[in-house]
């Protein structure tokens, strides 16, 4: 079947989609977008955590289908126009969050989306709100730090756009 | 495989009808799992994310009528004060991105004894409204449970949605688990006190085929806080009501040995979990009726 769907803010199609494939595999294999990592396929881990019309969601959760007409916003689309990276992405860097990155794309989304919804999360509301997302290297005290980074910086510097798309 | 994707609920009925073999998906939570690790090909699977009227939670007098597609996230943003026992299980489900997107009649299709949303549905005695081409019907919750994984729904019904009485006074539920986010509970347990009605319900997880309340244990606190004028007081329940009554909520279950727990331990903590609940739920009734 063929899934039309906006990414990132642009409307792309998909063809000889399988009834029973997920979102994630949509955007890896048929739209180029590797962001969103595939590790578990269960829900387990959050490497593939993406945005879908607004809200964080494990893509490999997701039919295909069920995107269909709908709004999805991957860790490429996070950065605002001439914007190498995002507030979170940068935050990440400097805090020395990224070991091997396979959990960054997913942990960066679901930051992203923490720090819209309470700008100022305490240890436990981090803790609680990235308890979807598994770092087999990292020990999370630096990815912590990257989002305690991150939150000093204020809502004002996440770009406007994943919220305004919807 | 047919991509059945119905946008109102009568096509929803129809397509049901139609497809009886067709595989609802709602939040996908479970059904991908089963679709991504291959256990599972359905000839056709029917989304419903996309049937507008099942959506919102509705009040009615004293109820709260969850329509099917009311997920996690919404229970907790919308109705911690209206159903506070479901509230407290729905926090305790997966993470931030499961709740966004599993929805309680998700977790009723599936009727995994472990499901969490089973204990408080079973302890506030809700209703599944459930429906097909030929009509809709109600099924106390009591009777939905059938076995393992196995659910009153016949091949050509879907959920509709979860009746759930307003909460009449105070509700809590435990879930044991390794973590205390994205466990499958070992074992879980559900309390609710009507102080208007004088009725006490409880909901088991997790320790039986199904979910299931413990009638017994139920009837004992009833009678206990009537005949010993209990619940017009403001002091603590004693040490021997609470372990009877946590012994006799162990007694209800039927719990097996398996890979996250033994019979032996899920029968201990469900005892513990059974005093622990009750009493949080007391000191809160206590304190509302000091503040009356
Ligand atoms: C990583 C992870 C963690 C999890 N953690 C927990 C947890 O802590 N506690 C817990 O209880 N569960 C947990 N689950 C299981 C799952 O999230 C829940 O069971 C959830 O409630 C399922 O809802 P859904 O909308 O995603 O259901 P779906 O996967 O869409 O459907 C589940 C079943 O219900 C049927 N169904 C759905 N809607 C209807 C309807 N309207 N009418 C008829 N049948 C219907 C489907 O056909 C299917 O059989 C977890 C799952 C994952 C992947
Ligand atoms: S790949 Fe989706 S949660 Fe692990
Ligand atoms: S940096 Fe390697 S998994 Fe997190």
């Amino acid at each position: 079947m063929r899934v039309t769907l906006t990414v990132n803010g642009a409307r792309r199609e998909a063809d000889g989609v399988w009834e029973g494939e997920s979102l994630l595999y949509v955007l890896r294999e048929r739209l180029a977008l590797p962001g969103a990592k595939n590790a578990c396929e269960q829900g387990e881990c959050g490497s593939c955590s993406v945005y879908l019309d607004g809200t964080l969601v494990c893509a490999c959760l997701v039919l295909a289908g069920q995107a269909e007409g709908r709004d999805v916003v991957t860790v490429e689309g996070l950065r605002s126009d001439g914007e190498a990276l995002s507030p979170v992405q940068e935050a990440f860097l400097e805090a020395g969050a990224v070991q091997c990155g396979f959990c960054t794309p997913g942990l960066v989304v679901a930051v992203d989306d923490l720090l819209r919804r309470i700008p100022t999360p305490s240890d436990a509301q981090i803790r609680e709100a990235l308890a979807g997302n598994l770092c087999r290297c990292t020990g999370y005290e630096k990815i912590l730090d990257a989002v305690r980074l991150a939150s000093t910086r204020g809502p004002g510097a996440l770009p406007a756009e994943p919220e305004a798309g919807l | 495989m047919q991509f059945i994707r119905p946008t109102t609920w009568s096509e929803a009925l129809q397509a049901k009808a139609d497809h009886p073999e067709a595989w609802p998906v709602a939040g996908g939570t479970d059904v991908l799992v089963e679709l991504n690790f291959d256990r599972r090909r359905p000839e056709a699977v029917l989304d419903l994310s996309s049937v507008g009227e099942l959506r919102p939670w509705t009040r009615e007098d004293d109820h709260v009528r969850l329509g099917a597609g009311t997920t996690y996230t919404d229970v907790l943003r919308d109705l911690p004060d209206l159903l506070p026992g479901l509230t407290v299980a729905s926090r305790g489900v997966g993470s931030p991105q499961i709740r966004n997107r599993g929805t309680v009649a998700g977790n009723l299709g599936s009727a995994s004894p472990a499901g969490d949303a089973h204990p408080p549905l079973l302890a506030s005695g809700a209703e599944v409204e459930v429906a097909s081409v030929r009509g809709p019907r109600r099924i106390a919750i009591d009777d939905f449970y059938l076995g393992v994984k196995r659910n009153a729904l016949e091949p050509d019904e879907l959920i509709a949605a979860i009746r759930v009485p307003v909460a009449p006074g105070p509700q809590q539920y435990a879930k044991i688990g390794t973590r205390n986010a994205m466990v499958i509970a070992v074992c879980s347990f559900a309390v609710a006190l009507d102080p208007v009605r004088r009725r006490v319900g409880t909901g088991i997880g997790s320790a039986a085929p199904t979910p299931r309340r413990a009638v017994e244990a139920e009837g004992f606190l009833t009678e206990r806080l009537d005949g010993r004028g209990l619940w017009e007081g403001t002091g603590p329940l004693d040490e021997e009501t609470l372990t009877r009554f946590g012994a006799l909520v162990a007694a209800a279950a039927q719990p097996i040995d398996d890979v996250r727990g033994t019979a032996a331990y899920r029968r201990h903590a469900l005892s513990v979990l059974a005093r622990r609940t009750l009493t949080w739920c007391w000191d809160d009734l206590r304190a509302r009726r000091e503040a009356a």
